[in-house]
């Protein structure tokens, strides 16, 4: 598995830390759609600081992965991506329309909270 | 001794979706050495992961050839993309946005134009597609 998924409280944290082909972004989405149901997750942070690129197959699969897991009754918050890369994507036409993003991790955090009842991390 | 080559071509080869990120992180890497500030080599990067899909999608096999270009003083990068693919039946669908053959976005070929200075694309039935584009530098 490239992308280690940490649990926190009623919450799923990926952190992808290096470039991601497309067959590990797909076993990324099955990995969290998966553990949504099996640590009956509230909600899934994917930590993108790291990435350097988010082209269409990038862009397309987190938002499969936002409606998968929405399907599975959680939140997913896309968080920290770069400057250079939201340029490229609004330059290219992408969007990640229907999902949520945040600055980063703390804020993808602290959106999910408010929606919960139970606080992160205890 | 031989006078040093301008223009040195570096080529990769797409038959997997590994070589995707390997051609864009060889793209990225030119682009950056060249010169391009951090935004343009993302657009560059980005482009050339388009393209490398495509091939790999379409094609199953191709290679992306990266070569630093100059013209009228200005320097930029040139990346060619090219297959020995079926070919594209109609390339002005194809260049519409929203349309695909292979169900995904369909967002390729457009996004792609968006993201570079000059865009080109031959393709034959049964032979192949050259895409190839220009981002300039300044």
């Amino acid at each position: 598995m490239q992308v280690p998924i940490l649990k926190q409280g009623p919450f799923l944290i990926a952190t992808i830390q290096s470039a991601l082909t497309d067959a590990d972004i797909v076993e990324l989405r099955d990995a969290l759609v998966d553990q949504v149901g099996r640590y009956r997750a509230r909600g899934v942070i994917i930590d993108v600081t790291s990435l350097d690129v988010l082209d269409s197959f990038a862009t397309g699969t987190l938002r499969d992965v936002a409606q998968m897991v929405r399907l599975r009754g959680a939140e997913t918050v896309i968080v920290g991506i770069q400057p250079d890369v939201a340029f490229a994507m609004v330059h290219m036409g992408l969007s990640l329309e229907g999902v949520t993003t945040t600055l980063d991790l703390e804020e993808g955090l602290a959106y999910l909270t408010r929606g919960s009842k139970v606080a992160p991390g205890r | 001794m031989k006078p040093l080559e301008l223009a040195e071509e570096t080529l990769v080869v797409i038959e997997s979706d590994a070589d995707i990120v390997a051609a864009r992180m060889r793209g990225r890497a030119l682009a950056s050495q060249m010169g391009f500030p951090p935004t343009l080599a993302t657009l560059v990067a980005t482009a050339i992961s388009e393209l490398a899909r495509n091939i790999l999608l379409y094609a199953g096999r191709g290679e992306v050839v990266l070569t630093p270009v100059e013209r009228g003083g200005r320097r930029g990068l040139a990346v060619m993309a090219r297959d020995e693919g079926p070919g594209i039946p109609d390339i002005a669908r194809a260049m519409e946005d929203g349309y695909s053959t292979s169900g995904r976005l369909g967002l390729g070929l457009p996004g792609v134009r968006r993201l570079v200075d000059e865009f080109e694309i031959t393709s034959h039935l049964g032979q192949g597609t050259t895409v190839t584009v220009k981002k300039w530098l300044g």
